[in-house]
């Protein structure tokens, strides 16, 4: 294999604290050397690539992701979403059991990291089903599923509802120290709603899920982590209330984290003004006041990490009256060009935003990747944070189109990924 | 001073933000086929020649048949496609269902469906001009229309008026544009009802809340009584029909607190006995069946202006 010295670049690993000019060195798909900027000596083999001043940070960690494989192909594969992740500067993926049928067998498990391995351009890291086929009934065989590999537990976007079960979820799974993903939303509230209660969506006659049922999740299941020390982490957070509620259980000393996705702290829920279905999210999008407050709790640290949330689907699943029309967005490409206006407002510094994509979310699931370490692969990241591209659905990599942004120029290009050494995106230049 | 009755309308899909400058030209036009349709003098070459379709995913018979007898009054050519002989139920996608009827080349589009934003859908996909005829939970705008035609032909005007809308607002696309309406043409509309089937982020649109009949009903100059939906019982949003006409339903004694000869307004069909009382409905400040005959008038007047705008650009 290759020797390749990374030369010109700003190197930020924030879980070491690093942001400096300097050199890195791979050799054989490893990390080898990470230098200051004016380092004497070069290995007489290596080829450089000249970062221009270019950010060379870890390939970044995306802790949510639905692929439609197996099941759902025509929504994204493997491959296609692999090439999704290497565009946004992504190496490694945790993967919603979500799929038909549900990851809730070891057998599935190991199938998706293999998947994974082949495509050589990402780290498949599977959730495993909470329940029995995700369906909220009862609990999936935790155990096995660990065994085989799977990082945490969780039913997706869909909450477990019954206490009791969550309750037994959180215990049992405390037994493997494995970690709980809830979608904090409480179901009978949220009832058929598609847009969160108030002032819009009463305007547009759409049913109303009141910001109060995240709050109330999250209350509840805080409460049931706290009763039996389970290890508690909720997806997608979105709401004033419910971001308040963890940084008092944090403070506490409970085991809870949780993140957010790009959207819930870049748009607010007058994206979906015209009934455009490519802003239906589930949760749905917040009034302005709750948007401020993810940023808020980006800056404070409430929040753990971003995850891109990313749920590829087709046209004919958004193409359809509002109400019917499938939530979710294509979220890779655009992850760490949106996280980026968080840096360029000044809310969170390059480096606390990138540690939120890598280091952040890589401990939480247990997961070695998201630094620089002399040793490990060389899953790198190379990006401007100035340069601006504009989203185009249609155009984006991978199969998934569905994005809110549609016609945002963003501030954040990433310039090229490499997986274990091998460049598996490079921006083509113009 | 410029008029807006002269910029063109390419879809009648709600009422929220229509200029009062294009709504009471519309009224005027609707004013004049209401005398002609009395008189039978109705020309029919203004939709001579052109296609509308009522495509309604929805059961309805009043305003279809309000739609069908409109476009025939003014010689246009009505094909009337309900859900159950159409290949929605074969799995064929509203978009689907549009590229089809687009083909066919039709004018007029009216339609109904249980989704809101389903016209609007349907409106950027297709050639023809679209009526909303009832989306969902969102707008009706042509029964409002008709019901400001039917107060204004009473009051003469309908800026100062006093308009309660009773009953199941949280559902109903008929309330809505009825409130973008009457807030528009400077009426004080004020909502009564349940608060489970009056939202409070209604207010947000301009209107004062009411949880009692007693209260909003005072010194009203009009008493819009909206249709109970029968799933709403079994959701568990009243506990019963009883118990609703009991403190909401419409009877002579909460009549008489409002103005005296204060017209009484029903979108229909009417539940008898739920939402209101048979001595009201049938009584002399009723209006309901006015509003039937505005119906057609003011269907008569949107089809026209559609049809003047798309040939005029």
């Amino acid at each position: 294999m290759s020797t390749l010295l990374f030369e010109n670049v700003r190197l930020i690993d924030p879980a070491a604290s690093l942001d400096q000019p300097g050199r890195l060195l791979v050799r054989n798909g490893i990390i080898e050397a990470i230098d200051q900027a004016g380092a004497e000596g070069r290995p007489e083999e290596a080829v450089s690539i000249d970062g221009r001043g270019a950010v060379l940070c870890p390939g970044l960690v995306d802790m949510r992701v639905e692929i439609g494989e197996p099941g759902y192909e025509y929504r994204e594969t493997v491959a296609s979403a692999a090439r999704a992740a290497s565009a946004g500067g992504i190496t490694t993926i945790a993967v919603l059991p979500t799929c038909k049928p549900a990851i809730d067998n070891p057998a599935l498990v190991r199938l998706l990291r293999s998947r994974g391995e082949e495509t050589g351009a990402i780290t498949i890291l599977p959730y495993g089903a909470l329940t029995k086929g995700c369906e909220g009934k009862e609990l999936a065989e935790i155990g096995l599923l660990h065994e085989a590999g799977a990082i945490a537990f969780t039913d997706g976007a869909r909450a477990v509802d019954p206490a009791r079960l969550m309750r037994l979820a959180l215990s049992y799974a405390g037994g493997f120290n494995a970690l709980v993903v809830q979608h904090p939303e409480e179901p009978s509230l949220a009832g058929s709603g598609c847009a969160t209660a108030g002032n819009l969506a009463t305007r547009l006659g759409l049913g109303g899920i009141p910001s109060a049922a995240e709050a109330i999740m999250i209350a509840r299941d805080i409460r049931l982590a706290e009763m039996t020390g389970g290890k508690l982490h909720f997806a997608h957070v979105s709401t004033a209330e419910g971001l308040e509620l963890i940084r008092q259980a944090k403070k506490r000393g409970l085991a809870i984290t949780c993140d957010t996705a790009p959207h819930y702290f870049d748009l607010n829920e007058n994206a979906i003004e015209g009934f455009r279905t490519y802003a239906k999210f589930s949760p749905p999008l917040r009034p302005e006041s709750d948007r401020l407050a993810v940023c808020a709790a980006l800056a404070d640290g409430t929040i753990d990490a971003i995850a891109s949330d990313h749920m590829p689907r087709d046209a004919d699943d958004k193409r359809l009256p509002f109400a019917q029309a499938a939530t979710g967005g294509a979220g890779m490409a655009t992850l760490l060009g949106v996280t980026l206006t968080r840096v360029h407002d000044g809310t969170l510094s390059l480096s606390d935003a990138l540690a939120l994509l890598t280091s952040k979310p890589a401990a939480l699931l247990k997961s070695s990747a998201g630094t620089l370490t002399k040793g490990a692969a060389a899953d790198l990241c190379l990006f401007s944070p100035e340069q601006s591209w504009l989203v185009e659905a249609g155009k984006l990599p991978g199969r998934g189109q569905n994005t809110a942004f549609d016609g945002r120029a963003l501030e954040g290009l990433v310039l090229g990924t490499w997986k274990a050494g091998v460049p598996v995106y490079r921006k083509t230049e113009k | 001073m410029a008029s807006s009755s002269d910029t063109p309308i390419r879809h009648l899909l709600g009422l929220e933000g229509m200029p009062p400058d294009q709504i009471e030209p519309l009224l005027d036009l609707a004013e004049n086929y209401a005398l002609l349709n009395r008189s039978r003098k109705v020309s029919r070459d203004v939709l001579r020649g052109r296609t509308l379709i009522n495509l309604f995913f929805e059961d309805s018979t009043r305003t279809r048949t309000s739609f069908e007898l409109a476009g025939r009054r003014l010689g246009a050519d009505v094909i009337n496609m309900s859900v159950a002989q159409s290949s929605v139920n074969k799995g064929e996608t509203l978009l689907d269902t549009a590229a089809t009827l687009n083909a066919m080349q039709a004018d007029l589009l009216v339609v109904r469906h249980s989704q809101s934003g389903a016209p609007a859908l349907l409106a950027r996909k297709v050639d023809a001009s679209v009526v909303n005829a009832g989306d969902g939970m969102h707008e009706h705008p042509t029964q409002a229309l008709l019901d400001a035609l039917t107060i204004r032909r009473h009051y003469g005007h309908l800026a100062g008026l006093t308009v309660a809308i009773c009953g199941d607002v949280a559902h109903s696309r008929v309330a809505r544009s009825n409130i973008h309406l009457l807030t528009t043409m400077g009426s004080k509309v004020r909502v009564v009802g349940p608060p489970t089937l009056v939202p409070g982020a209604i207010r947000h649109l301009g209107v004062e809340i009411f949880h009692t009949m007693e209260d909003g009903l005072k010194d009203a100059d009009v008493v819009m009584m909206l249709r109970l939906q029968h799933e709403r019982m079994s959701s568990g949003l009243i506990p019963s029909p009883r118990e609703y006409f009991r403190f909401y339903g419409l009877n002579q004694k909460r009549l008489a607190l409002a103005r005296p000869k204060a017209l009484v307004m029903h979108p229909g069909p009417m539940n008898r006995g739920v939402e209101i009382d048979s001595q009201v409905a049938d009584s002399d400040q009723s209006v309901i069946q006015e509003q039937v005959e505005m119906g057609v008038a003011v269907r008569m007047a949107v089809l026209d202006r559609l049809t003047r705008s798309r040939h005029s650009v």
